[in-house]
């Protein structure tokens, strides 16, 4: 067997509060096509940060054919031969393909200018060997993203790149482009490139891959041979997990219905939703990343306005147009973007917490700081939040501590249904049994609970009944009894119930 | 994260000395230059140090200052008014044109103020209905407005204004204080108390900090922003009053380049030009420092040319101190 091109061994990264990898290795052959498997979380993005020179590791090595090498920036990883391709290219829309694909490393006429004429037939050259079909002197703005992903790949190949990462290149795909993709890869392979694939869909690392390695919580937990290894391996491998989270015991009396959502319908976001919240429960909401679940509890929050479908809360019809009708009708949302949605970094604590319960703490519209200390108080204290004092800056504190802030915000205006976008991302272990003790409390309060979140464990650790969605549509509603995880993946990801049997 | 005690902790309110931040704050240095700029003029001039030389000094900022109170809620926010000195012109020939109908003082006044409301109203409306940049929609109100006034008056003037009507810029309360620096003082309590005393206040900092945030937080951001450009517009309309009072006459090159100094004082007063942090005792102080430098030059028979140079470079400064200061902070961290 050929040696791997890229070996990466015992590398750990931490971020404050969160162990993002711990001791992962990961090896990477040339012409062959490896998968990287994992949840949302699991540190995939991590890892490929780490390998493009954006982050630096805290231990381990990184070895490109032997050479054991350090990449403190993405153009030292570029320089040894590792490129990405990401979901999201990261192309500029205004300049041309060719410049696209030369940026940094355009060919020079003899006095050192930009030897235009030899850049665009060069870029052509690469792009016809590709069978791509796009013109080189264009700007790359009036491509789609499909064939943004080929100038992406010409570009790989024209720094001459050795292992080329691609991050979930085909979610943005439709199927005929994906089609192209695979040739890509196909060709890719055949030019002895070593390729790391991200996906979360088994279709493709199925059709595509040749090897598999998969993370969960930032660790290595296995890998192997595609053509050896049924899709059942891989998903328990996934999912699987030792027990390092006990959730707290549930003891709420689940009441009448709270909120009933009937064929809520957005133009382009999702299609026909209808789901309802009972008293003292918990929904979960199971998908993968895109799938649509954030954009339905925004429009249910009035921050986006929905093409149609009805809202019913205690009885009564709204229609809220913005986050501020839902407030007043009881409906609140955390949003899963702490830093950008959640917290007013900037700003204290207590004016964080108070800001949408000024009405109840002031008198005839004039602010009173002391009852504003007091409601800040007592709802940061139930949530256990680690402060020096009050008028701390929020952007100071830890991401455990901020979702402290933001629930706290929201407990204050006595909400009816609260719902949490990912409560739990990215933060550390001892806020989330914080804020899953905190659920559980608040549904023993007869508060309706709506939690979205791509973690398995916290779906079926904390849920009642769990919606599933997928690329905007509803795919089922499950009782949370007996559910098991391998389920909810397949119907997230859409795997034939038989198939992977 | 910051782990202070154990569990069953009380979270104190605050931890830091409010004496002591009082006196470290922006607003404290700027009290210092006012003082210092104050005995410098009083010894470069001998005509200083008299009473009715410096109620002639407070003319020089009072119309600025009482739209530089409204401006400094609206660059809080983190939007900005460009349009404010057109606004000026336009209400001013307005109300010329209602003197030619016969209006009396009262309605000259209602005219004038009103005018200004629907000018800022129009920016605020063009600003949240369809979400364009404050900025470009200023911008473009700026010569808007102004161009209306030049198609009404071209190259005329309107004057004649009744007597009763010039006392609004002309007049004194008592003494020698008049009743423009009356008229500051008192919309300088409001907004201090609104900005700092009052739920509209504390959401007025929250959209500037993280307009999306504050949204999310069921703050009305349009509304709120729709309010203060009305707001800016109201206070420009007073200012055309007042303006028009005191020259006795509308001109439609009226308070040209009036918007550059009003910026201009809010950013001295500590106003952040990012939006999210200020305070109107800053923005009153720098409104003062500014009327001392203007007069001060003026005593010494510096051109015009030359202040509105100084106004200039004193904008850049202001500005580029916080962040100076900041990277000198961050180098030594």
């Amino acid at each position: 067997m050929t040696d791997p091109i890229l070996t990466l061994t015992g590398i750990s990264k931490s971020f404050p509060g969160v162990r993002a990898l711990h001791n992962v290795s990961l090896e990477l052959y040339p012409g062959q096509v490896t998968a990287l498997i994992g949840e949302n979380g699991a540190g995939k993005s991590t890892l490929v940060k780490t390998m493009t020179g954006i982050y630096q590791a805290d231990e381990g090595e990184i070895r490109v054919k032997g050479q054991a090498v350090s990449l403190p920036t993405a153009i030292s990883a570029t320089n040894a031969g590792i490129t990405a391709i990401h979901q999201e290219t990261v192309l500029f829309d205004e300049l041309s393909v060719a410049e696209n694909i030369y940026l940094g490393h355009a060919p020079r006429n003899r006095f050192g200018m930009i030897d235009w004429k030899t850049m665009r037939t060069e870029a052509q050259e690469t792009l016809d060997s590709m069978a791509a079909g796009i013109d080189a002197g264009i700007p790359l703005k009036e491509l789609g993203i499909a064939k943004k992903h080929l100038v992406a790949v010409a570009r790989a190949l024209s720094v001459d790149a050795q292992v080329v990462i691609m991050d979930e290149p085909t979610a943005a795909l439709s199927q005929k482009e994906i089609e192209e993709l695979y040739v890509l890869v196909e060709l890719l392979k055949k030019e002895g490139k070593a390729i790391l694939f991200i996906s979360h869909k088994f279709d493709e690392i199925y059709r595509i891959c040749d090897r598999f390695t998969v993370f969960r919580d930032g660790e290595m937990v296995g890998k192997g041979l595609i053509k050896d290894t049924p899709e059942s391996e891989i998903v328990k491998l996934m999912v699987g997990r030792s027990v390092d989270h006990i959730f707290p015991a549930r003891e709420a009396a689940i009441g009448e219905t709270l909120l009933e959502v009937k064929g809520l319908s957005h133009p382009t976001e999702f299609e026909n939703i209808s789901f309802s919240v009972r008293k003292g429960e918990i929904l979960g909401f199971y998908g993968l990343v895109g799938a649509g679940r954030s954009e339905v509890m925004q429009a249910v929050f009035g921050m986006t306005s929905v093409s149609g479908g009805t809202i019913v809360l205690d009885g009564k019809t709204i229609a809220p147009r913005s986050p501020a009708d839902a407030v007043e009708a009881g409906i609140v949302y955390v949003p899963e973007e702490r830093g950008k949605q959640g917290v007013i970094t900037g700003e204290t604590i207590f004016k964080n917490v108070s800001l949408p319960s000024l009405d109840k703490t002031s008198r005839g519209g004039f602010i009173r700081m002391a009852e504003e200390f007091a409601l800040a108080r007592t709802y940061t204290e139930r949530l256990d939040l680690r402060a020096s004092s009050l008028s701390q800056n929020v952007s100071t504190l830890s991401g455990g501590n901020q979702q402290k802030v933001v629930i706290a915000k929201w407990l204050a205006t006595l909400p009816k249904v609260i719902i949490l976008d990912e409560p739990t991302k990215g933060i550390d272990i001892g806020s989330k049994a914080a804020v899953h003790g905190f659920m559980a409390e608040l549904v023993a309060q007869g508060l309706s609970v709506i939690m979205v979140s791509s973690e398995l464990p916290e779906i079926l650790g904390m849920s009642d009944r769990v919606v599933v969605m997928r690329e905007g549509l509803m795919i089922e509603t499950l009782e949370n009894k007996n559910l098991q995880p391998e389920t909810l993946v397949r119907l997230a990801a859409g795997i034939a119930e038989g198939k992977a049997a | 994260m910051t782990d202070t005690t154990a569990t069953g902790r009380q979270l104190p309110d605050r931890l830091d000395n409010p004496v002591k931040s009082a006196v470290l704050s922006w607003e404290s240095l700027l009290v210092l230059v006012a003082l210092a700029i104050f005995i410098a003029n009083s010894f470069a001039s001998p005509y200083f140090l008299n009473e009715w030389s410096l109620s002639d000094m407070t003319f020089n900022f009072t119309e600025k200052a009482l739209i530089a109170l409204a401006m400094a809620l609206v660059i809080i926010t983190g939007e900005i008014d460009l349009s404010v000195a057109s606004i000026i012109a336009l209400a001013s020939t307005m109300m010329g044109l209602a003197l030619q109908y016969g209006a009396d003082t009262p309605t000259l006044v209602a005219v004038g103020v009103g005018v200004g409301i629907l000018c800022g109203a129009f920016n605020g409306a063009l600003i949240t209905g369809l979400k364009l940049p404050s900025i470009v929609v200023t911008i473009g109100t700026m010569s808007l407005f102004r161009g209306i006034a030049y198609i009404v008056l071209g190259d005329q003037s309107f004057r004649g204004y009744p007597a009763s009507f010039s006392w609004f810029g002309q007049g004194y309360v008592f003494w020698v204080i008049s009743f423009e620096l009356v008229l500051f003082l008192l919309a300088a309590v409001i907004f201090y108390v609104v900005l700092h005393h009052t739920n509209f206040g504390r959401r007025v900092f929250a959209i500037g900090n993280n307009a999306t945030a504050a949204r999310f937080s069921g703050v009305r951001v349009d509304r709120i922003k729709f309010i203060l450009f009305c707001l800016t517009g109201l206070m420009s309309g007073l200012a055309a009053v007042l303006l028009t009072a005191r020259l006795g006459s509308t001109r439609p090159s009226i308070a040209q380049g009036f918007e550059l100094e009003v910026v201009t004082m809010v950013v001295l007063g500590g106003v952040s030009i990012l939006g999210g942090s200020g305070s109107i005792l800053g923005v009153v102080l720098a409104a003062l420092i500014m009327g001392l430098v203007t007069f001060g030059l003026g005593l010494l028979n510096i051109p015009g040319i030359v202040m509105s140079i100084f106004i200039g470079a004193l904008l850049i400064v202001v500005i580029a101190l916080p962040i100076l200061f900041r990277m000198w902070r961050q180098r030594r961290a």
